[in-house]
């Protein structure tokens, strides 16, 4: 018999099978395997770097631990009030950008491409070459800050109340393009019949913005911000390169003081359940976002 | 046709003797000494055929890299240059091969190194006579100052006047304190001029490297003598609280801007392009620092001033056989060479600091360059951060705590060292030590 014709008797979800499979597959090695085992760990005392030393079996104990560690809710703190201020900035400065490279107007497409730039840079080379802007002595940065307002000597990174507003700016101008480009895909899907229609009935560019715009972009920027706010919640290259999470732990994020404990502390079982509960708070976080998403999008 | 065939066939024949050759590899931090042992070896291939390649990891990496390596047992590595601090781990884990046998068939004699560093880098338990490695490269945290504006009449006769003695090597901290501050802000050619480059760095040791230089010249012990990890009392005592607050001052107060998070290579920056007075760093660097004396600078050296008692923190690694290699033959003959006085005196010859009597006492050592007598004084006085097998685990929450009060100013001295006892206790009773 053929291979042509083995295959011709396949079914429909046979075959549909054979081509997920693989993927399937390959999640369930990569993806899946490790967060079950992870998951395991979580419940034990286990620490990977200790050759020889059988993990026992510890309940909750990690969890508890977790949660009533008063550092892990100053570094929850410290990634929430990170993530509120960049993906407020970053929807408001793209919404913006994406509005104003949304007309038509001579140099459009190459403010565009230099919008962009930064969002394709490697984070860790924007994290070290940023620590050289902010730098007090000769850092760009506070020269052009102290050319329109003279404050003197400041450091950005060196002072707990500038830092982690050093790492915001900096976040926000690496990702703020993404949030545009998304933003201004969804611009250009509007149809121009709206506006006509708008015009007609003499509604002002604020009505229309208020009516037409804002309720045809904002799907596309609640989902510029989901990624976004994924992305920013394990936020790790960029500030280490910038911060090292300090000074002190004033910018260590949540993701940070895991990979601390988990591959310096080799406190396995213990970051595990870190991880755990970040995923699980993430994972709730995602789901109701989406839900609200959909509902927007129904309306 | 004919050529062609006879050149491939060479080719061929070259590339598989040279796959065949004996080489091994050599994993240590990227800096000077580095470069130094690279071109000592030269002479250990010439000797024996055996190609040594080396890897050079940057500080802020390295121990992250190596402790992996050694985590998965890798075979990347036939020898390491390892941190002092690691000998625990590399002992009680089995990462590192013992060396009593090795060293009693070759006649390695540990009685020829100087008894601090055959301490701190190869034993384990500490002060047994089990060795997991041959001291390699001695160092300690020192200081270097700018002997140059120091020797300026009108400075000196300016300090002189304002606190009532000499403008040079400071005796105590208290002195280092009052210089720095002198230098703080000052115009000297025309260019504004900052204290001291100190150790602030957040991510690996190098705050508490440098912290560890004021505690422990104010006496502070990390445990109980008389009972093993009861430190309550002793890391946070009162000596110990106030050099804390003295650490935080002199970064307030001495460093240049921006010195938030600065370790070796920014403290070496910051003194270079002539921003400080002072530089605190490790010897391993003073030959560099000595050669590159250019533009008028002229630099001096001088061990880490003493308070209440003469101490300085310990740098320094010992050289190991890593026990997952599968050239471990070649790696010992490799330590076997380097043990050797010729070699140890070429070694210090050409920047590397050697550990070993025969170099260390030679009559002209002390005279030999501007830093080998504060070296000499130095290695006399040396005290090292924890070496247990947890002392990552150990260092990470001080550099937390500590660069949480000295830089970013939060809580009190005393506070963050409770803080750090807290963690510590914490990480002892895991490891069934308490």
């Amino acid at each position: 018999m053929s291979v042509k014709k083995k295959f011709k008797g396949l079914s429909d979800k046979a075959v549909g099978w054979l081509f997920i499979g693989p993927t399937v597959l390959l999640l369930l090695a990569i993806n899946i395997y490790p967060l079950v085992y992870a998951i395991k760990m979580s419940f034990t005392n286990f620490y990977a770097n200790k050759i020889g030393r059988e993990p026992q079996f510890v309940g909750l104990k990690n969890y508890i631990k977790v949660l009533n560690k008063e550092a892990i809710w100053e570094k929850m703190q410290v990634t929430a009030s990170f993530m509120f201020w960049t993906l407020l900035l970053q929807a408001i400065i793209g919404l913006g950008l994406a509005l104003l490279l949304n007309r038509k107007f001579k140099g459009n497409e190459l403010l565009t491409t230099l919008i962009v730039l930064p969002m394709m840079l490697s984070p860790a080379v924007v994290g070290v070459f940023w620590t050289y802007l902010y730098n007090p002595q000769v850092g760009l940065f506070n020269y052009v800050v102290n050319f329109f307002y003279d404050l003197g000597s400041f450091d950005m990174i060196g002072s707990s109340t500038l830092a982690p507003w050093a790492i915001v700016i900096v976040d926000t101008w690496m990702w703020t393009p993404f949030t545009m480009l998304i933003c201004l895909a969804g611009l250009r899907s509007v149809p121009n019949y709206l506006y006509e229609a708008a015009e007609v009935d003499r509604a002002s560019k604020w009505q229309q913005f208020i009516y037409i715009t804002l309720p045809s972009v904002l799907p596309f920027l609640l989902l510029a911000l989901l990624f976004r706010g994924i992305e920013n919640f394990k936020m790790f290259d960029m500030v280490v390169e910038l911060t090292s999470g300090g000074p002190g732990s004033a910018t260590e994020l949540a993701s940070i003081n895991l990979k601390r404990e988990a591959f310096e502390k080799w406190k396995t079982g213990y970051s595990s359940a870190f991880a755990v509960i970040l995923f699980v708070t993430i994972f709730g976080f995602g789901n109701v976002y989406v839900k609200v998403m959909n509902k927007i999008k129904e309306r | 046709m004919k050529k062609i065939m006879i050149l491939l066939f060479v080719s061929l024949f070259s590339f598989s003797v040279n796959s065949n050759a004996k080489s091994i590899t050599l994993g240590w931090a990227a800096w000077d000494p580095a470069n130094a042992l690279q071109e000592l070896t030269k002479e250990f291939t010439a000797e024996t055929g055996i190609e040594v390649n080396f890897e050079f990891v940057p500080w802020p990496n390295f121990a992250d890299r190596m402790l992996n390596e050694l985590n998965n047992k890798g075979k990347t590595f036939d020898l390491l240059i390892g941190d002092s601090q690691w000998i625990g781990a590399g002992a009680v884990y089995g990462h590192y091969v013992k060396l009593n046998d090795f060293f009693d068939k070759e006649g390695i004699s540990m009685n020829d190194f100087s008894p601090a560093t055959v301490y701190a880098y190869s034993t384990w338990p500490k002060g047994s006579k089990n060795y997991y490695a041959l001291p390699a490269m001695g160092d300690a945290l020192a200081w270097a100052y700018r002997k140059d504006w120091f020797e300026r009449p009108e400075l000196k006769s300016e300090f002189k006047k304002k606190h009532g003695y000499d403008l040079g090597v400071p005796a105590n901290w208290n002195q280092l304190y009052d210089m720095c501050t002198f230098f703080q802000g000052r115009e000297i050619d025309g260019q504004k001029r900052y204290g001291a480059a100190i150790n602030t760095e957040r991510g690996s040791e190098g705050i508490t490297m440098g912290v560890t230089a004021a505690m422990y010249a104010w006496g502070m012990e990390y445990e109980n003598p008389n009972k093993p990890y009861d430190m309550e009392g002793y890391f946070n005592s009162p000596q110990a609280v106030e050099a804390v607050e003295f650490y935080r001052k002199l970064y307030e107060d001495c460093a240049p801007p921006g010195h938030s998070d600065a370790y070796m290579v920014a403290n070496l920056d910051a003194y270079k392009s002539g921003q400080v007075a002072f530089q605190m760093n490790w010897y391993a660097f003073w030959p560099g620092v000595s050669k590159e004396d250019s533009g008028g600078r002229v630099s001096g050296f001088f061990a880490n001033p003493k308070q209440n008692v003469a101490a300085a923190t310990l740098g320094g690694q010992g050289i190991s056989v890593v026990k997952y290699s599968d050239k471990q033959d070649l790696a010992l003959e490799y330590i076997k060479w380097f043990a050797r006085p010729d070699v140890q005196q070429k070694w210090w010859d050409l920047g590397g600091y050697s550990c070993h009597n025969d170099v260390l006492n030679s009559p002209s050592f002390p005279t030999s360059t501007v830093y080998a007598q504060g070296f000499l004084d130095s290695m006399g006085i040396v005290k090292d951060f924890w070496q247990e097998p947890t002392f990552v685990e150990l260092m990470l929450p001080m550099q937390e705590a500590i660069h949480d009060y000295v830089v970013n100013g939060k809580g009190t001295a005393k506070e963050a060292l409770d803080k750090i006892i807290e963690e510590w206790v914490e990480v002892f009773e895991a490891d069934g030590k308490l």
